[in-house]
């Protein structure tokens, strides 16, 4: 770059088309995709330890699932015509936004039929003892059956175990596969990497994790049973927090360094990105504050012995600091790819506003939203492990 | 007498000469200094037809291309003019575009294209900081109409299509609006169009093509800086260009999107 160049942006290139709506759209997936995983190690590997929290990260991971397609219908300037991209996709591209489509239903189903699995012995008991509406959304949710024999059970657990293996590599690929949405933007330097896919799944699993960790604690607290939190379990899911993150921030710092030492064309424009709009919000808060500090942070939880005390209080704060690391590594990506202008000469701009159509308050609620009905599906779906659980392990 | 009478005569026709080459020299170059309105320049082109004869409507196995010769461009602004009556392109969003190029003598690249540069740029000042100017020229922008376009790649639900005869175009009924397409695309020649709320772009007046005339941008240009035609025939100005000696680049080749716009004389500051 020519010092003293003007700077020039093509006269359509002035602003970021994809707004906040496109950054919480891979954040919320990744919370799903992330939560479904701690599900599938106790349900598949059996890890004991994640036990009490496996049918919570479930219905976690449902709750955010149901907002997946709020902020991307949200976004569309014609969202009647959503559904077209199931039945009529471009197959031709083929088109990578269209096959989300069928990933996320896919997935959306697999999901629905393993809590309902997973579920059904628990909720006919539950419809024994209810009556009136509640009484009819057991009926529905039990299919109508109230069969309780062992065989049964038996044969729920099978395809239950079915079910979260092919869970994931379905939840994986989910999304992988947002991330490649981005990776194969040939056009923009700042996302056209095959780490891409890479780093959106690690990141998805750092925040589904976290997320499970802060609520976790979070509910036990408000709903006064900090004694029935496992410290096993919250060390259990610190430990793979802290492994999946090494590695998440890992292949992000290894992206750019990769560029920065080729150092083509492409780096001196990114570069210019990184050390200009995006300073502070990938340099300072994604990489320092949130990544190093939540890094020795989670270190320490994980290999030094800490009381039950410091564990409760330091694991759900460290657990909100990665949830944000994970929404600012959202941002950094999704408005800082099209900051950087087509005309290779300078910046697009973007600055949400609070009150317009895909602004701040919009944004706000489509993250709240989905805690609320974590908290209405709770009153349908018992969050934690009962008794009836640990009968067939006998 | 007669000697007398005859220098008069020629002494008179002398002074007439004279004025008339000075004042014709005068008028002409007023002519060519004042900024001729668009309107006149729409009026005097709408005869159009000149390549009538070469543009077969029905031809589906014309390989049409476009042609901008960057050294004959004057930065009139009257295509831009002409390409938003010809396609109602809202205002502050283009389908084309022309942007202006100054380096100075210290060799920096000062680019700038105000209103898509649709005012011309007779009353825009070069950049302040500009003390003494090495080159200048304009450059057109409008849609590359890619043999292997990012953006119908990309499009969920293939509302943007390549035509049998290599125009990619959008149709407005089918769009999402997603804007895939946008952020795919090299040239930041798509855009969301503030009252369809789908995406639109150049299609190179593939309406007008289809009826045998130039695209209108082409129509209204004064110097023929924009030139329009089919590569598979040989009486056109874009096979004699294609098939000389002439120096073709197309923009941001490594991208392997293989544009058939092609610009002449084209500097390689331009991005």
């Amino acid at each position: 770059m020519d010092a003293g160049m003007l700077q020039y942006v093509f006269p359509n290139d002035t602003h970021a088309h994809w707004t906040l709506m496109i950054v919480i759209y891979p954040y919320i997936t990744g919370v799903v995709a992330g939560a479904f995983i701690v599900s599938a190690l106790a349900h598949v590997f059996k890890v004991q330890s994640l036990m009490p929290v496996a049918k919570f990260a479930l219905i976690f991971a449902l709750s955010w699932l149901l907002f997946v397609t709020a902020p991307l219908l949200n976004h569309l300037g014609q969202p009647q015509r959503a559904l077209n991209m199931l039945f009529t996709p471009n197959y031709v591209g083929p088109s990578m936004m269209a096959g989300f489509g069928y990933i996320y239903m896919s997935y959306s189903i697999l999901l629905i039929f393993e809590i309902l699995i997973i579920y059904r012995y628990e909720l006919v008991l539950l419809k024994e003892r209810s009556n009136g509406l509640k009484k009819v959304i057991y009926d529905v949710l039990t299919l109508w059956t109230n069969d309780k024999s062992i065989e049964g059970r038996k044969f729920d657990h099978k395809v239950a175990f079915v079910l979260a293996a092919i869970g994931i590599p379905l939840a994986s690929s989910l999304h992988g596969y947002v991330g490649f949405i981005f990776g194969a933007v040939k056009t923009v330097e700042w996302w056209f990497t095959p780490l891409m896919p890479i780093i959106f799944l690690l990141s998805a699993s750092v925040s589904g994790i976290a997320g499970m960790i802060l609520f976790y604690i979070l509910i036990k607290k408000f709903t006064n049973k900090v004694d029935e939190i496992q410290t096993d379990t919250i060390k259990t899911l610190v430990k793979l927090l802290w492994t999946f993150f090494i590695f998440d921030f890992l292949f992000e710092m290894l992206e750019i360094a990769v560029h920065a030492y080729g150092g083509t064309q492409g780096w001196h424009h990114v570069s210019g990105l990184l050390s200009g709009p995006l300073a502070w919000s990938f340099w300072t808060m994604q990489v320092t504050t949130l990544s190093i500090i939540p890094f020795f942070i989670l270190g320490y939880l994980s290999l030094v012995k800490v009381s039950r005390k410091v564990l409760l209080i330091v694991a759900p704060i460290v657990s909100l600091m990665l949830l944000i690391q994970v929404l600012f590594m959202r941002w950094n990506v999704v408005i800082g790819g099209q900051l950087l202008a087509k005309s290779e000469r300078g910046f697009a701009t973007y600055h949400p506003l609070m009150f317009e159509k895909e602004g701040i308050l919009v944004t706000a609620i489509m993250l709240i939203a989905p805690i609320v009905t974590l908290w209405l599906l709770s009153k349908i779906f018992p969050l934690w492990e009962s008794p009836c659980d640990k009968e067939l392990l006998h | 007498m007669n000697v007398k009478v005859t220098q008069e005569i020629i002494d008179s026709n002398r002074r007439t000469f004279i004025d008339k080459v000075i004042k014709g020299t005068i008028g002409g170059s007023l002519m060519l200094m004042i900024p001729m309105s668009s309107k006149l320049f729409g009026e005097v082109l709408s005869e159009e037809a000149t390549l009538k004869n070469t543009i077969n409507p029905m031809n589906l196995k014309a390989n049409y291309c476009f042609m901008v010769d960057v050294s004959a461009c004057i930065g009139c602004g009257n295509c831009c003019v002409a390409d938003r009556k010809e396609n109602n392109v809202p205002e502050g969003q283009y389908r084309t575009w022309v942007e202006r190029y100054v380096i100075d003598m210290m060799n920096q690249i000062y680019v700038d294209s105000p209103n898509g540069g649709e005012k011309g740029y007779a009353n825009t000042p070069l950049h302040e900081t500009i003390k003494e100017v090495k080159e200048a020229f304009f450059v057109p922008k409008l849609c590359n109409m890619c043999d292997e376009p990012s953006c119908t790649q990309v499009c969920p639900v293939a509302a943007t299509f390549t035509t049998p005869d290599g125009f990619v175009l959008v149709d407005k009924e089918h769009c999402v609006a997603c804007g895939y397409c946008i952020q795919a695309c090299p040239y930041g020649v798509r855009f969301i169009n503030e009252e369809t709320k789908t995406a639109d772009k150049c299609t190179w007046c593939y309406h007008r093509v289809r009826k045998g005339k130039l695209p209108a941008c082409v129509n209204a240009c004064p110097t023929g800086a924009r030139k329009f035609g089919d590569l598979n025939d040989p009486q056109s100005e874009v096979f004699k260009i294609y098939h000389s000696a002439s120096r073709l680049r197309v923009l941001k080749k490594d991208l392997g999107n293989e544009p058939q716009l092609y610009y002449i004389n084209l500097h390689e500051e331009v991005v």
